[in-house]
């Protein structure tokens, strides 16, 4: 039977894949796509939270029935509304600086682009 | 509580199975392709399989959006930036950090799953609820979609208008950015 941590495993995994790809890809947009997996991955763990566990407003109120206390059930997915978001933003801006980038030096290589090294 | 017996069934084990190892194999492949275009459409992959995900733990208005903004926007911006930053005989070299990579990232999904399974979650199907909020809770994943309207129109509805301006910002960066001189 499937449970929380199936799914939370399955975000560490590609957490965790995500993160090597973003340290060790030389092309910036490979590195982009990466970070991508990353925000996915930790999408599939508050969804999978907000699923599964009881919000500490229902905890303290065990018997209550009240449409504020229901909702907070959902705060994870909020979270994950906020996260897709938040990413939109971050595609856009990144891939953005990632041609300027391009068109400026010819090159989306990390190991060229030492602008900040002596 | 479940909403329903889905859970429990055979079928639900089954497809969980089959996306979790398809989101698995497409996310490594992101990361081992050695053309940039193949990875972006694994990276797809791996948004549409995530959609299930969404499915799969009743959050409809989530997977929804995770299609249109995942599957649809961020992948063909993407395969946008790689078709304008394209280099033939380059492809997704790594650099030479990849071993401690690896063993930085296994550690820290070894760490990862070690939590896991270990902590104490205090889980919905274990609380002693009464059953009228044993009902409401059911009734809340059953047509999650309104009732996550409503916390994000009054909980959240701050973190929701920052949101609005932190795109109009991102749209305006971008085209700045961009301008030609």
């Amino acid at each position: 039977m499937v449970g929380l941590q199936h799914f939370l495993t399955l975000g560490a995994v590609i957490f965790a894949i995500g993160f090597f790809g973003a340290v060790t890809k030389r092309n910036l947009v490979v590195v982009l796509m990466c970070i991508e997996l990353m925000f996915n991955a930790v999408n599939i763990v508050v969804v999978a939270m907000s699923r599964y566990l009881v919000p500490l407003a229902m905890q303290r109120a065990p018997d209550s029935t009240d449409a504020a206390v229901a909702q907070t059930l959902l705060t994870g997915q909020v979270f994950a509304v906020f996260v897709i978001t938040v990413a939109a933003a971050e595609v856009a801006l990144a891939l953005g600086i990632v041609i300027a980038i391009y068109r400026t030096r010819r090159t989306a290589d990390t190991n060229e682009l030492k602008l900040m090294s002596r | 509580m479940t909403p329903s017996g889905l859970e429990q069934s055979t079928a639900f084990t089954v497809i969980w199975w089959v996306v979790a190892a398809m989101s698995v194999i497409a996310a490594t492949l992101v990361v081992r392709l050695k053309d940039v275009l193949r990875a972006a459409l694994a990276l797809v992959g791996v948004f549409i399989s995530v959609v299930f995900l969404f499915f799969m733990l009743n959050a409809e208005l989530l997977a929804v959006a995770q299609l249109l903004i995942y599957g649809g926007a961020i992948s063909i911006l993407i395969i946008f930036a790689v078709l304008l930053t394209r280099d033939v005989h380059e492809g997704s070299p790594s650099n030479a950090l990849q071993v401690p990579a690896f063993l930085l990232s296994a550690g820290l999904l070894a760490v990862m799953t070690f939590v896991i399974n270990n902590t104490d979650w205090k889980l919905l199907s274990a609380a002693r609820l009464a059953p009228a909020a044993q009902e409401r809770a059911a009734e809340v994943f059953a047509n999650s979609t309104p009732w996550l309207a409503g916390l994000l129109m009054r909980q959240f509805v701050l973190p929701f208008e920052v949101a609005s301006v932190l795109l109009l910002a991102a749209v305006i960066g971008a085209l700045a950015l961009l301008r030609e001189e």
